[in-house]
């Protein structure tokens, strides 16, 4: 295995476009066990690093850049960042210890495509976008249309994710992210509940995003709960759909972490209560942003 | 296969050695530099034993390639004492015996340092938090986090 480490992103799509057997990473946190596993063996480690845009975190008015290399505890150390998107914050804080932390990333914990990837749903919940290199230069792709399936991304082998981009939080909005672990730290999901709402200025539910992850092959959204939300309050009937609908899109698999009947459950449960912190969020983010 | 001539400063002193590319850090550290102070408990992240600061970040050396730290500044458990002095970290795991088989012990100083730099007087709660990427397979972890508030309070002069 090579080691490399281009500058730029022209020099990591021209690296890759030459290099079939070429891996990217960026905190190797997910990439390492794999190569220890004997599950890849590339020629080519290419160090996303680097290249400045990779790991910058930026906003102007409209929105927010994040690098896809960033280590997310870059992202949860920014207080602008954090306060704006406080689900989101949290669920990149969640990705291992202190020590992963300082090597994990949103573009690598999208691209391992674990369906119990914390940062995806609230992402998704967020209407993230990919920003994506390639040989033909730069597409922009939902975050929610990047992983096929456990382990599998649309991306092409000579593609990359630069960078993320979020629509600044508008006034009377919030986000949050909820997960199940039979602890307190240090495991991964048994299910991931992430939700975003805006309020109308009568305090009433005008956008909703509901979506589960480690329920399914891929983060799911909710559309009936989104619909049950919105246009009303959360009431203890609109509640009860809510938690009726997320369990119901759930596709699970029996394992180790939890039964699939556990996990149905479970997706109701942390549905509701996503939902409820993320209104009282936007209740207190009544100003502007 | 060829190897890659990296430098950097290691416990203060620059430092040069040669790795192959794909080798981790924590192997180039204890093979090529000497410093055997990190271990190999796992290999993928999870045990901490192996935690290193990188430009004052504390991660797990297993999971880094031994190139990207060209250029880096890096501190292993060796760095800790100054001119022979224990820190005030090691000085209370030693008097409160915060360790058995020592294993795991490098890497919860290291990730200890890395809690108190950023935080002077954490609680016990935030010393937990920070140490949940180490693991103990000896014994409990109440003497190491008494042990990391009694070092805090010494550094804070109390």
């Amino acid at each position: 295995m090579k080691y490399i480490a281009p500058s730029s992103v022209e020099e990591a799509t021209s690296l890759l476009s030459t290099s079939p057997s070429a891996q990217v990473f960026a905190g190797a946190t997910d990439v390492v066990p794999q190569l220890r596993a004997g599950r890849s063996a590339p020629e080519l480690l290419v160090d996303l690093k680097k290249i400045e845009e990779l790991v910058a975190i930026a906003k102007d008015d409209d929105k927010w850049t994040v690098g896809a290399a960033a280590p997310t505890a870059n992202l949860t150390e920014d207080e602008a960042f954090s306060g704006e998107f406080p689900g989101l914050s949290e669920a990149a804080g969640l990705i291992g210890s202190d020590q992963i932390q300082n090597r994990s990333s949103l573009g690598g914990n999208l691209c391992n495509g674990s369906p119990a990837a914390d940062s995806v749903p609230a992402m998704v919940v967020n209407g993230a976008r990919a920003v994506i290199a390639g040989p033909n230069g730069t597409r922009v792709l939902d975050v929610a249309e990047v992983v096929t399936g456990p382990g599998q991304t649309s991306l092409e082998a000579d593609e990359f994710i630069v960078e993320f981009e979020l629509d600044r939080m508008p006034a009377r909005s919030g986000d949050a992210y909820l997960r199940m672990i039979p602890r307190t730290e240090m495991d991964i999901a048994v299910v991931g509940a992430g939700a975003r709402v805006t309020l109308a200025e009568d305090g009433s539910i005008e956008e909703a995003v509901v979506a589960l992850g480690a329920v399914a092959p891929t983060v799911v959204r909710v559309p009936d709960a989104e619909a049950a939300l919105v246009g009303g309050t959360a009431d203890d009937e609109t509640l009860s759909a809510v938690a009726e609908a997320a369990s119901g899109v759930c596709n699970p698999i029996d394992d180790k972490r939890g039964t699939v009947a556990y996990r149905k459950q479970v997706a109701g449960v942390l549905a509701k209560r996503a939902v409820l912190i993320a209104i009282e969020r936007a209740e207190q983010r009544n100003g502007s942003k | 296969m060829a190897r890659t001539h990296i430098t950097a400063v290691v416990n203060g002193d620059e430092t040069e050695f040669l790795a192959e590319d794909g080798t981790s850090l924590l192997n180039a550290l204890r093979d090529e530099v000497g410093l055997t102070g990190a271990k190999e408990g796992c290999g993928t992240g999870d045990c901490g034993a192996c935690s290193v600061m990188i430009d004052e970040k504390v991660t797990t050396s297993c999971l880094v390639f031994a190139p990207e730290v060209q250029g880096a500044t890096i501190l292993t458990v060796e760095g800790l004492a100054d001119s022979g002095e224990l820190h005030p970290l090691q000085q209370c795991f030693l008097e409160g015996a915060a360790l058995q088989c020592g294993i795991c012990t490098p890497g919860f100083l290291i990730a200890a340092k890395a809690l108190l730099d950023k935080n002077p007087d954490p609680t016990e709660t935030e010393i937990r938090y920070a140490l949940a990427g180490n693991l103990c397979r000896c014994t409990g972890y109440d003497k190491i986090v008494r042990a990391v508030q009694e070092a805090a309070r010494e550094m804070r002069g109390q």
